[in-house]
This record gives structure tokens, C-alpha cells and sequence, in this order.
């Protein structure tokens, strides 16, 4: 069974948020995101400062067979990119929940992450898509 | 697997079983005014007919000695260099589809590589791309990307660039949303000037591209147009050619500020062991810093330890290229010119540093000669003051075309004639002399020259 925390919300790209307080989320990729590509030699993680849209494209992972980008759940601004990950892109396959987070986002406050999928939801999603 | 066409009886069997009752029906519906027609051969020859037309038609070009430059340059080539780049081993035009399997052909393309770092002073260089015009456009869509600083599609480009390399680069990068702002040369040196720049001062560009030797072949100011660049922000994209970086400063070292230099490094080899052919193939080269790498398009062979810990080569950083990445890759021209690399390479190996640097020298001095003589001609001068490497302008008075016209009676091709690129010198002429050149060809381009000025006057 794959690792899905239910506090978490998901996209179908197999991005994960977690709301870290109202106006702030932290994103990063599912177990089955970093599964599906292997060991990965490479992250490229956005900028600090950079505004970004809902589901645009922001960083890059890379495995020895394939490079993916990531997009970003929901709208906001990057407070932080996880520096660590230039260094040790493994940490992302160990620790896809925790240590291999990608960004931070400062959002509006009003934004609602619930209108993303829940870990209910997105484990149907994946059971539908290795069907 | 026997190369053998369709029998009339397999031609037959497939127009039935695909239902149609001849190859004239199956091709129907292209209409008729699309159609060649008949092709009018003529009769077949013999190997040894066609021998002997193709030895008559090569006599009709003659034996001329060829002043023209313009990106192509006539060196000499020493005989090994295709005499073992024509080896059953080497003779192959592309990286093999099982590249791994051919450890000859990446242990080349590695020391190719390790050459072009040490000529550009770069920390890494691709396998070669398709020629120095497209590479040039390569360069332009990798600083769009790379630049960090800045999110502009909008790049420098001087006038004084390769006229062909900038409208490939417009042709290529132009249909990716960038665009290019041109920037005049200064009339009295043919060399781009920081004042020129300084209507573009903190302004959003995500490059300048600074030629040395220029299209002119004058000499840029390059320490302070990399300084320029990297003080506004953008990225420096150097043109480089490649014999002439054996006696310049490596563009890796370009600027005041060390450790920084150009960023990404381009230009055609062809300079290095491949003749002048009818204009290709050639190949492009091009090198970055290795914080770009990942940026940079085209295969990269690396050096490696098997799992029984011996040397060996392999493609790498390949996760970006198109048969991975698809339309999201560094490039969608992956072509790596590996049979023009592998004579490139061994045209350096021959050569070395030293040698290299004598075609250089050797280069620059038969064309200052040529200037000598030529401009001792009435109505013949520099168009420019800088310095030059091994080609410059001279200004006429006399229509370039004419001048042309009346060398070539005399078998001679006596440069390039600038008048639909650059109008405003009015009567101008490109001209080159390589190490290829001796005093006596000097000599005979003189005399024509002057006996070309001199007719000019007499219809006067």
C-alpha cells in the first residue's frame, strides 16, 4: 500500500501540500511520484521571490532515465526552496513527506486547499490509474 | 537482410491486396500539376564514363585561389587527419544507437571535448552540434533559460556578428517568443563599443553575444563588454573561432571579474581539419560553465568507472535530451557532427598548442601582408582601424561586384562583397588570407586587384 498521509492534500500530478499555517503551504511529491521515477541525481527547485500560478511548471526532478516537472498545486509567492536537496536529491526518494520537500509558497489567505484531492481521493485516483 | 527492390510479382501482390489496380491509381489523388513528370535522364553510364564526366566537370572550376572567408576558412589539412578519420572504426556520421558498446567512438568524443575545454577555457563542452550558425541559436535559447537574474525572451546582438549566424539564430529562436535587438558597430573601428551598449544599460536582456574576431575580423574590446553584460545582469555568449583562440585569450578568462568569464562559448569548427567542401558539413562547438551543464543541449560524453572499477565512457546527463524529454528538452537539434569531431580532433592532436598557434600567427600575417599590398593600390583602404585577426574590410572605389568579377578572370576569388549586408560602407570587400596563402599568391592578388582599380579608371 502506498505511504499517503491523510493530513496532506494532492494533485493528480502527484504533488502533495500541507497547509503550514493559514496563507503558507509547503509542497514536495508523493512516495508514488518518486517511486515512479527512481533514484534521483538531480533536483532544480525554484527561486525565492518567484510568483507562481496554479499549475505552473516551477521545478524540475531528475532521475538517471527521466527528468519531470513538478507544478505548483495552488498560486503563491516562494519563500523558500529546499537548499538541501542541490546536494543530496536522495533525500527526496528517502523522505518524500519530510526531508524532500520542495518549496514553500506564502499564499492568500483566503486560499482553501481543501478543493484539492484528499488522501481518500488521491489513493482512488492512483487505484484508477494502475487499474 | 538483402537489399533487393520489389520483384513485379510483390508490386503486384501488394496493389491487389491493398485494392488498387495499379501504382498510377494508388497515387491518384496528388494532382497532376504536383507531379514531375517525366524526368528526361539520360542514357546510364559506366563507372568509368561517369569517372571521366565528373573529372571534365571538376576541370571547369578550375584552380582558383580563394581569398574568401566569412566563417569558412581554407587551412591546410595534413594528410593523416582524413586518412585515419576514414578508418572502417571511425567512419560513421553519428553518436552509435548503442553508444556504450562503442568505447573508441566516446573515448574521442571525450578527448574532443577535453580539447575544446582547454582552447575555451570552459569547464565542459557538449559532443559538437550541427554547425556554428545553429549553435549560435543554441547558445541564445540556453541563456533564456539559464538566466536566473532575469525572465527576459530579448537578446543583444551586435551587428558586427556573422550576418548568417544571426538570422539562424532569429530563424530558430525567434519561433520560441525571443527576440534580438541589434547593436550598431562603430564606423571608424568596425568593433562594438561600450557606448553603443549604453542606450541598452539596465535594461531586461538575458544575453549579449560578443564575436571575437568579429564578422569583421577586428578585434573586440571583450573584457569590458563581459564586464558590461555581467554588470546589467546578462548572460555572455561568446563567438569564438577556434584557431584564432590559440593566440586569445581563452574566453573563459574574458573580463575583469575572475572566475566568471563568458558563460556559455559557441562557433564553427570547421577551421579545425574539415575542408571547405561546398559549404558543410561542418560542426559547431560549445562549452559553459559547469553550473549551466544541465542546460546545455546535445550529448556529453562523461568518464566513468565500470562495476569493475575500470576506466570507461558513456553518455551522460541525457535525462534532458529529446528521446526522454520530448518537447521539453534542451534541443530538438541533437545532431552531433561525429565523423567532422573525430577529423577535428585529430587535426588538434597533430597540431597542438604550438602549432595551432603558428597557423594563427602565420594566418595573421599573410593577410597584414595582403593589406600591405592592397591598400597600396589607389582607391583601395581599411574600412576600419582595429585590430585585426586574419580577415578584414577593405574599401573600394569601385563596386565590390565588379572588382569580383574581374579578379575571378584572373582566377582569382578576392573576398566577399559586403554591399547587400552592411550598405551603409558603401563599396566593401571581406577579405581573408590563411597560412594557406604564400608571398606569391599575395603577390598575384595584388596585381589583380590593381589591374581591377586601374580598369575601373581607364572607363572612367
Amino acid at each position: 500500500m502506498e505511504n499517503i498521509p491523510a493530513e496532506l492534500r494532492y494533485t493528480k500530478s502527484h504533488e502533495w501540500v500541507r497547509q503550514v499555517h493559514n496563507g503558507a503551504v509547503e509542497v514536495g511529491i508523493t512516495e508514488h511520484a518518486q517511486s515512479a521515477l527512481g533514484d534521483l541525481v538531480f533536483v532544480e527547485v525554484p527561486d525565492v521571490g518567484r510568483a507562481l500560478k496554479a499549475g505552473e511548471a516551477c521545478a524540475v526532478v531528475e532521475s538517471v532515465k527521466a527528468a519531470s516537472d513538478v507544478y505548483s498545486p495552488i498560486g503563491g509567492k516562494v519563500t523558500e526552496s529546499n537548499a538541501s536537496l542541490a546536494t543530496q536529491p536522495e533525500l527526496l526518494n528517502q523522505d518524500p513527506y519530510g526531508a524532500g520537500w520542495l518549496f514553500r509558497l506564502e499564499t492568500g489567505l483566503a486560499t482553501d486547499v481543501s478543493t484539492l484531492m484528499s488522501a481518500g481521493d488521491y489513493a482512488a485516483f492512483l487505484n484508477e490509474a494502475t487499474k | 537482410m538483402a537489399f533487393i527492390p520489389h520483384t513485379s510479382d510483390d508490386v503486384a501482390a501488394m496493389l491487389t491486396l491493398i485494392g488498387a489496380a495499379s501504382i498510377d491509381e494508388l497515387f491518384d489523388e496528388i494532382p497532376a500539376e504536383l507531379r514531375a513528370g517525366s524526368l528526361a535522364l539520360p542514357a546510364p553510364l559506366s563507372e568509368m564514363e561517369v569517372g571521366r564526366l565528373m573529372a571534365e566537370r571538376a576541370a571547369l572550376d578550375g584552380r582558383p585561389l580563394n581569398f574568401i572567408g566569412a566563417g569558412a576558412y581554407e587551412h591546410h589539412i595534413p594528410a593523416p587527419v582524413w586518412a585515419i578519420t576514414t578508418r572502417g572504426e571511425f567512419y560513421s556520421a553519428y553518436t552509435p544507437y548503442q553508444a556504450e558498446a562503442s568505447q573508441g567512438t566516446l573515448q574521442l568524443i571525450y578527448e574532443y571535448q577535453s580539447m575544446m575545454c582547454a582552447l575555451t577555457g570552459m569547464e565542459v563542452s557538449n559532443a559538437s552540434l550541427y554547425d556554428g550558425a545553429s549553435a549560435l541559436a543554441e547558445a541564445c535559447l540556453m541563456a533564456v533559460r539559464t538566466n536566473r537574474s532575469s525572465t527576459s525572451r530579448r537578446i543583444l546582438m551586435p551587428r558586427a556578428v556573422n550576418t548568417v549566424y544571426a538570422q539562424v539564430a532569429s530563424a530558430i529562436a525567434g519561433n520560441q517568443d525571443i527576440t534580438f535587438q541589434s547593436v550598431e558597430y562603430d564606423r571608424a573601428s568596425g568593433s562594438t563599443l561600450i557606448e553603443s551598449l549604453a542606450a541598452y544599460k539596465g535594461q531586461d536582456f538575458a544575453a549579449l553575444v560578443v564575436q571575437q574576431p568579429n564578422f569583421f575580423g577586428s578585434f573586440e574590446e571583450v573584457d569590458a563588454l563581459t564586464d558590461w553584460a555581467h554588470r546589467n545582469g546578462m548572460l555572455l555568449i561568446a563567438v569564438v573561432n577556434p584557431t584564432a583562440l590559440a593566440v586569445l585569450k581563452p574566453p573563459g578568462e574574458w573580463g575583469a571579474e575572475a572566475g566568471r568569464g563568458a558563460d556559455i562559448v559557441c562557433g564553427e569548427g570547421q577551421a579545425l581539419g574539415v575542408p571547405l567542401a561546398g559549404g558543410g558539413p561542418y560542426f559547431g562547438f560549445m562549452a559553459t560553465r559547469m553550473q549551466y551543464v544541465r542546460q546545455m543541449p546535445g550529448r556529453i560524453v562523461g568518464r566513468t568507472l565500470d562495476s569493475d572499477g575500470r576506466p570507461g565512457f558513456s553518455l551522460t546527463l541525457q535525462a534532458r535530451e529529446q528521446h526522454i524529454r520530448r518537447s521539453k528538452s534542451t534541443s530538438n537539434i541533437c545532431t552531433n557532427q561525429g565523423l567532422m569531431v573525430t577529423a577535428a580532433t585529430i587535426y588538434m592532436s597533430l597540431l597542438g598548442p604550438v602549432g595551432l598557434a603558428a597557423v594563427a600567427q602565420t594566418s595573421m600575417q599573410r593577410t597584414a601582408d595582403l593589406v600591405a599590398g592592397a591598400t597600396a593600390i589607389k582607391g583601395v583602404r581599411r574600412a576600419f582601424s582595429a585590430a585585426h585577426f586574419h580577415e578584414v574590410v577593405l574599401l573600394l572605389e569601385r563596386p565590390a561586384a565588379q572588382v569580383l568579377a574581374d579578379m575571378a578572370r584572373h582566377g582569382i576569388f578576392g573576398g566577399l562583397d559586403l554591399s547587400e549586408r552592411y550598405p551603409e560602407l558603401g563599396h566593401a570587400l571581406l577579405v581573408c588570407a590563411t597560412e594557406t596563402k604564400l608571398a606569391v599568391d599575395i603577390d598575384a592578388y595584388v596585381t589583380a586587384l590593381r589591374g581591377a582599380m586601374a580598369a575601373s579608371r581607364a572607363a572612367a
